[in-house]
């Protein structure tokens, strides 16, 4: 059949695309729109590595299909800093060191953020729970969690 | 690989009509979070794909005049576990479904879709089926209601015909001196897929007796299971130690579980009894909450 014509918002800028019925949201950013930023780990929902917000939601985008994605909200981990500012979650990941090899923290981050959208004081526990679905197979966790819990610190205190 | 033909109706009708026309196997599309991983797993293969999402049925929570709520068969868990109200009303059922996978499968993960997946194992069901739920069907001859438990009849199957998809789900008020919960034992703290499940909704009167209880077992038998026996075991009780044991007898009674590496059949056997005086303890305590 004919691929889908799809209009959508990617990081507030209008974007197009075709794609098959097959074709998940990952696949359609990574390679119909070359943002590879969101990684694909295992393709099935579990490791978090392709996490990006439809419509204000945090999802898998190797759970949605490209073609359900038309009119919608796409928020990427490209997004994520303003211009060559970088979200405070992105300095302080550089700055503790919250990753190894780096190919969960696209989706850490995305999921962070989401995270302290909602709450600016998340709990340790909360924020574990909240990653959960975030894999990182270099044992990082308790840096990515402290890195967090640090951010959310700062942003209350900057907020202030 | 055949090309999938992609549909979004956006009323039941159209929906129906595409189910029923479809030449091979049509699969309905809501979160998505069981039939993309299928896909891809190359474990079916559609001629079409419905998502029912342009369907505003299937995306509306609306609780009602008479205290009950109405749920679109592909609301997300996240969704609802926004809301005060359902989430005050039925904890346990919003539990159910908030256990599914993860912060982003939450995000996605319908009702309808983890009880059509039809798994033992789906952790919103035993939830469901102990508050009373029903399902609202639409098919080629019309509308039918059934009760939740009625839904799936083996692993992978339900009693849906062709032509027939899940539009709704039917949420009772929660009843004066009510109480709900679901526990699930699994070997990690998340993420994971249930070895038992069990779901409770009591209510007590104001001396603290019970006067109804249904209770559900999930992941102990090819379907979630009705423990009538266990509902028995405690009406008319205070929940005294005599009442308990004889609800954790009825539940282990009735669990005929696989072995496999999540649990053996013994201890899937002996947990269910666990898991049933616990849920039902906390649903005891929610029923005293005004």
């Amino acid at each position: 059949m004919a691929k889908h014509h799809i209009t959508a918002t990617l990081n507030g800028e209008p974007v197009e695309f075709l794609c098959s019925t097959r074709q998940t949201l990952l696949d359609v950013l990574r390679d119909e729109l070359n943002m590879t930023g969101s990684k694909e780990g295992c393709a099935s929902g579990d490791c978090g590595a392709c996490s990006v917000m439809v419509d204000d939601r945090l999802v898998c985008s190797c759970l949605v299909l490209g073609a359900e994605c038309d009119n919608k909200k796409i928020e990427s981990i490209e997004g994520m800093a303003d211009g060559e500012k970088l979200h405070p979650l992105q300095t302080k990941f550089l700055e503790e060191a919250a990753l190894q090899c780096g190919i969960c923290t696209p989706g850490v981050l995305v999921a962070a953020k989401a995270l302290l959208e909602r709450n600016n004081n998340p709990t340790e526990t909360e924020v574990r729970y909240w990653l959960a679905g975030n894999l990182c197979r270099c044992t990082g966790y308790d840096k990515i969690v402290r890195a967090v819990m640090n951010t959310a610190a700062d942003m209350r205190e900057n907020a202030k | 690989m055949e090309s999938i033909e992609f549909e979004k109706p956006e009323t039941v009708d159209q929906a129906v009509a595409l189910l029923q026309g479809a030449s091979g196997n049509a699969k309905i599309l809501a979160g998505g979070t069981d039939l993309l991983v299928q896909l891809r797993a190359q474990m079916l293969e559609p001629s079409v794909i419905i998502d029912i999402k342009h369907i505003e049925e299937t995306r509306k929570l609306t609780k009602n005049s008479d205290g009950s709520y109405t749920i679109g068969a592909a609301v997300a868990g996240a969704e609802a576990g926004d809301r005060d109200d359902i989430t005050k009303d039925w904890p346990g059922v919003i539990e159910g479904w908030e256990l599914i996978g993860s912060t982003q499968v939450q995000g996605r993960a319908s009702l309808g879709g983890n009880l059509c997946n039809a798994s033992p194992a789906g952790d919103s069901v035993p939830a469901m089926v102990a508050a009373g739920m029903t399902v609202n069907i639409a098919g080629p001859n019309g509308r039918r209601t059934i009760p939740v438990e009625d839904v799936t009849v083996a692993p992978g199957r339900t009693c849906l015909e062709k032509g027939e998809f899940v539009v709704s789900f039917n949420l009772p008020a929660r009843p004066a001196g009510g109480g709900d919960a679901y526990l699930r034992l699994i070997p990690r703290t998340e993420m994971d897929i249930a070895v038992v499940g069990c779901g409770v909704a009591i209510t007590l009167d104001d001396a603290g007796v019970v006067k109804t209880a249904k209770i559900s077992l999930g992941a102990v038998a090819a379907t979630v299971l009705v423990v009538e026996d266990a509902a028995k075991a405690i009406i008319g009780t205070k929940l005294d130690a005599d009442a308990m044991s004889a609800l954790d007898a009825a539940c282990q009674a009735a669990c005929k579980p696989i072995d496999d590496k999540r649990g053996t059949i013994e201890y899937r056997t002996k947990i269910a009894g666990v898991l049933a005086r616990r849920a039902v303890t906390i649903a005891a305590e929610r029923a005293g909450e005004k």
